[in-house]
């Protein structure tokens, strides 16, 4: 079947649009019906909190909400955008940068609602903790957002940036890694900084002293199961702006496309894991302020040991580009 | 078979028409079903608050069904207006 390039320019732009809006409204619905089941429970607790329980749950919601509105940018983008090209590249990019964006709400999204869920049975369990809950909310609900941000980045590079003077192969393998790496690098590293500033919202609520212990190793703990989502970040940047020289094998066109799922797939492991671990040590830190540098010391040695295979996949992936 | 490029368009169109809703309708509905679990979970505790709970239920499941209406607008544009 041989149709002219501004047919298969307009094929890709739709269905990368519409996996863009498709998967990308899955995290934020999941993460808000979430909060919304945590709030009622809250509410039962407690109904004279009833109005900042209500109120915390909205503010939560919309941070939530957030990373499929970034889905929606990118798929009205897609959908009306003129793309006048006649390169194949143009193709690749379009369909690369809905999956990149598509896959990289996910993890936010769901993320995104565990700390608002958590701020709202804190409230019902102590409601002058109501300004310090939200606080701690809104700071993990906005780290946890980063990997949808990275993943629309990315998505915004591959389409504005002139591919033309690439080799169409193996530029096109290189195209589809680099939304495959951000996207789906995304998912784990959102839902563990989600698993974390749930944590620590339910620390503060427990035991209000213990505040300050509370968010630092919130913070230091996100900062770690982001790392994974950072690197999908930088094999996508590698693969955008590198310079591949060109080749008709098939094998140098899928050690690109291979490197972009190595990473993407691989960062999905330590980025929940991490937060698994430092949720546990920030939850234990609220119960027992007194013991925080040894939890500190072994969430930060548990979370190395769970990063190693992401390490691997980034080994892999760069082998990949640069070796291979 | 001889396609038409025009055809093959309003393909993809129809085709990712089906993908954004599908996909789209996956997450309000796992997230309003625990949404609603909790209700009844927070009402069986305390069934003298059923009409607070209630509307705090259908408040944040219409928040959640907000990604849903997005893919369903994305739908409706890939059919009808692109």
């Amino acid at each position: 079947m041989e149709f002219d390039i501004q047919t298969w320019v307009k094929v890709a732009a739709f269905t990368g649009g519409a996996l863009a809006m498709g998967l990308g409204a899955i995290g934020a619905a999941i993460g808000e019906g979430y909060t919304a089941a945590q709030a009622n429970s809250a509410i039962s607790r407690n109904p004279e909190a009833s109005g900042d329980i209500f109120k915390s749950m909205l503010v939560g919601q919309a941070i939530a909400e957030s990373a499929s509105v970034f889905a929606l940018v990118v798929a009205m983008v897609l959908l009306f955008t003129e793309f006048p090209s006649q390169s194949y590249l143009t193709v690749c990019v379009l369909l690369s940068s809905g999956v990149c964006m598509g896959f990289g709400a996910i993890g936010s999204g769901v993320g995104s609602g565990f700390p608002a869920g958590a701020a709202c049975i804190g409230m019902a369990r102590q409601p002058a903790m109501s300004g310090r809950l939200t606080t701690n909310m809104l700071i993990g609900s906005a780290v946890c957002q980063t990997p949808s941000i990275f993943a629309l980045v990315t998505s915004f590079i591959l389409l504005f940036t002139n591919f033309s003077g690439r080799p169409v192969s193996p530029t096109w393998a290189a195209i589809l890694g680099a939304g495959l790496a951000s996207g789906l690098g995304a998912i784990g590293s959102g839902l563990g900084g989600g698993l974390v500033a749930e944590a620590s919202c339910e620390g503060v609520a427990r035991q209000p002293e213990s505040v300050g212990p509370v968010t630092n190793i919130m913070l230091l703990g996100q900062a770690v199961t982001q790392t994974t989502a950072i690197y999908g970040l930088l094999i996508s940047f590698i693969l955008m702006f590198k310079s591949f020289p060109a080749s008709d094998t098939l094998a140098s066109s899928m050690a690109l496309l291979g490197a972009g799922l190595c990473m993407g797939i691989g960062a999905i492991g330590p980025g929940v894991g991490e937060g698994f671990t430092a949720r546990s040590a920030v939850s234990w830190i609220a119960r027992n302020e007194a013991a925080t540098s040894e939890l500190t010391r072994v969430m930060l040695v548990g979370q190395a040991v769970a990063e190693s295979t992401g390490i691997y996949s980034l080994v892999i992936a760069l082998v990949l580009i640069f070796v291979i | 078979m001889a396609i038409e490029g025009a055809d093959i368009i309003k393909a993809a169109a129809f085709l990712g028409a089906g993908l954004s809703m599908g996909l789209g309708a996956i997450g309000p509905g796992v997230g309003e079903g625990m949404a609603a679990a909790k209700a009844c979970e927070a009402i069986g505790r305390n069934p003298s608050e059923a009409g607070l709970l209630t509307r705090t239920m259908l408040v944040g499941q219409a928040v959640s069904e907000s990604t849903g209406i997005y893919s369903l607008v994305i739908s409706l544009l890939l059919l009808f207006v692109v």
